[in-house]
């Protein structure tokens, strides 16, 4: 039998199978104060306890201001959500990362930083996003409330076990060119619903060349391509990246490194699906609709509906153009931009960071254009302001901000208002995710940046970097 | 829950409808699970001082009792909210016909008897075709696994676990403790050291703060 790595971590953790669902293991479980309270108060209402709360970690991040610790903005219903969390993980004795943690932050950033995720886990969370954990070769899946409940109590979940995606990234992308552009890509090529029903494995030159930030960001944008989620073989960046976290192994280290080594596919495994493409053509990219699926590289143009064969897809071009005060045909360089958001799970990590400063330096955004930088968690702030990236961003215009999910789910107060035009390094561009009636376009944190300071979209590619500022990373 | 659904249909011909349509982020605030109905669709069912919007189909006077949608390809990407499938059961949604679903939709759809069948593309269209033409009663026999209007009988494939699921809406934590908690505590036994230890008590102050 030839295995992939996904085979592997599967038959280390399946309890039992029943009519083709396996009943799983769950090694770690995160939480939020969002997805989790209907789950408490179910548990409360029947008397279950948590089975395992030492591998569960909750999280406050989606409702959390981020213009203050001292003086947050915040408004009622929000203030409810963190109270809800902060009682149910104090009455079910839940680790907890709560506002004024200074791990605090998203929980698929603070999740890898903190090595609570590891290769060869599986790890549930009730956010579509876990596929990001994927990217240190653990085995993660985003799931619903019903699902969270499950794991509490049992520590397992019932699951299918997805088909198998294999996608091979070769070359070594043009200077400029992200992780963020090659997702977008990828996406654009199989469309919203690609990947429906299946887990993507990542291979390939560019994945091995690429960091294990990168490779986090490609694994969290999986889910708008449809997949299940999303894994990359674990490799001797990802030790590194692992090394010192505080929950990663520390006696049992070398233990733990050498199964880690064996978590590879074999060279013969068979997929059900495969797919490769050459990184060096892809160019940096924008969205222009209400899926991450419509996107276009920054030198090409907004679609022509009329030019759709597809009745209900010019339906749906049609519609995302009128939402998004788009014409037909316009050179996606010619959108004029008035808010800039990097932030969010996709691309508030340190690289990411460091990625837009290398651009920021010296410089300053349109006074036409209001610019947020929402550090993942509070850890990346911290090590951001001791290689002095704050004052790169504060001396360009942007807000320096604490870190949440602000503006990529518009749940606290951060928002694009009505009608305003935002480039945003986070994953969604549907219709009102920003705020009602805000306009995305997704980018990298590359592209965002140099959106602030020329108030439209520029071909990065063609642009200084600041080397010194790129060496940091 | 029945081994029958039966209901009025509505033609529902969007594809990847995102769950954050179905209900939007700012109504995730809330802390239960009932009356999100209300919220359903909500920024395409009002106009922004909350009146209805009349192109929107559930809005027309023939769909506004409907049950059943007949929808696209792609229906329920993107967010894994669970109260997407709470908003649609409480507004009154028995089942979504759509070429695919997203994963985690589907699955929180099956917790909640919410049965979506999956059908090809050409049949969609024919059903939301039949559905503007006139009213359109369709009845889904989860036993059978046939879905019958008119005087026809369409057959659906359904894996076996979600129609069991859908069939009997037992309480899967209450199964799964009664048939593999004894697994469950051997499993744990045998974990590989990196695996089973957990935040430890100095640990978890550290990061608490
Ligand atoms: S940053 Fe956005 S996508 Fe990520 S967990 Fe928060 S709301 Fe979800």
């Amino acid at each position: 039998m030839h295995l992939t790595i996904t085979d592997k971590i599967w038959e280390a953790h399946e309890i039992a199978r029943e009519e083709g669902v396996s009943l799983l293991y769950i090694d770690r479980h995160l939480t939020h104060e969002v997805t989790s309270p209907v789950a408490f108060s179910d548990m409360r209402e029947k008397g279950y306890r948590i089975r395992r709360p030492d591998l569960t970690l909750a999280v406050m991040d989606h409702n959390v201001p981020t213009d203050s610790k001292e003086r947050p903005t915040m408004d009622e219903l929000s203030k409810q959500q963190m109270d809800a969390l902060w009682k149910n993980a104090r009455d079910f004795d839940v680790p907890l990362l709560d506002f004024y943690s200074p791990y605090q932050g998203i929980i698929h950033v603070v999740g890898p930083e903190l090595g609570f995720s590891l290769p060869g886990l599986t790890i549930a969370a009730g956010d579509s996003h876990t596929s990001t954990h994927g990217a240190l070769g653990a085995l993660s899946f985003g799931i619903g409330t019903s699902e969270v409940e499950h794991v509490f109590v049992t520590q397992t979940l019932w699951i299918k076990k997805p088909k198998q995606f294999r996608i091979t990234m070769n070359g070594e992308p043009r200077m400029g060119v992200t992780p963020k552009d090659l997702a977008l890509y990828m996406i654009g090529q199989i469309g919203t619903g690609g990947a429906i029903g299946h887990i993507i494995e990542f291979g390939g030159s560019a994945i091995s060349g690429m960091g294990v930030e990168g490779r986090m960001t490609l694994c969290n944008m999986s889910i708008e391509a449809g997949a299940r989620t999303a894994i990359v073989e674990p490799d001797e960046k990802t030790f590194e990246y692992l090394k010192n976290a505080p929950l990663a192994p520390k006696d049992d280290w070398d233990e733990a490194v050498k199964y880690w080594r064996t978590l590879k596919s074999d060279p013969k495994a068979e997929y059900d699906k495969s797919i490769s493409f050459d990184v060096r053509d892809v160019k940096p990219m924008v969205t222009w609709g209400t899926n991450p699926a419509m996107v276009a590289p920054v030198d090409g143009r907004v679609p022509n509906p009329a030019e759709v064969k597809d009745q209900q897809q010019r339906a749906e071009y049609e519609r995302a153009l009128k939402y998004m005060d788009l014409r037909p045909g316009q050179p996606i360089t010619d959108i004029k931009i008035d808010y800039v958001f990097i932030g969010s799970c996709t691309n508030a990590r340190l690289s990411d960071l460091i990625e837009a400063a290398s651009f920021l330096k010296g410089r300053k955004i349109s006074p036409d254009v209001r610019a947020f930088l929402v550090p993942g968690s509070e850890w990346v702030r911290r090590k951001a302001e001791r290689l002095g990236l704050h004052e790169i961003f504060m001396n360009s215009g942007f807000e320096w901000r604490h870190s949440g999910c602000s503006m990529c789910i518009a749940m606290n107060a951060d928002r694009v208002p009505s009608g305003k035009r935002a480039a945003s390094t986070s994953n969604r561009n549907f219709e009102n995710r920003q705020g009602p009636g805000a306009r995305t376009h997704l980018v990298s944190p590359l592209m965002a940046a140099a959106a602030a300071v020329y108030g439209r979209f520029v071909d990065v590619t063609e642009l200084d970097l600041d080397r010194e500022v790129l060496s940091l990373a | 829950m029945p081994e029958r659904i039966s209901g009025k249909a509505a033609p529902f011909p969007y594809d990847n409808v995102d769950t954050d349509q179905i209900i939007p982020a700012q109504f995730l605030k809330l802390l239960q699970k009932k009356g999100l109905g209300r919220y359903l669709f909500y920024r395409w069912r009002f106009d922004e001082s909350g009146n209805p919007r009349a192109d929107f189909i559930l809005n027309d006077p023939r769909y506004r009792d409907a049950s059943i949608l007949i929808a696209g390809k792609n229906f329920g990407i993107g967010s894994s909210r669970e109260n997407a499938v709470w908003a649609l059961v409480d507004y009154g949604i028995k089942a979504v016909l759509a070429e695919s679903f997203g994963d985690i939709f589907y699955g929180n759809a099956v917790k909640n008897g919410l049965a979506c069948i999956a059908l090809p593309e050409s049949v969609l269209r024919e059903l939301r075709e039949r559905a503007e033409r006139s009213e359109l009663y369709l009845t889904i026999d989860l036993g059978r696994k046939v879905i019958e209007y008119d005087d026809r009988s369409l057959e659906f494939n359904v894996d076996e676990y979600a129609r069991r699921r859908l069939m009997t809406g037992e309480s899967e934590i209450e199964y799964t403790m009664r048939n593999y908690l004894n697994r469950i505590e051997e499993y744990e036994k045998r974990m590989p050291s990196f695996a089973a230890r957990g935040i430890d008590s100095v640990t978890r102050r550290i990061l608490e703060g």
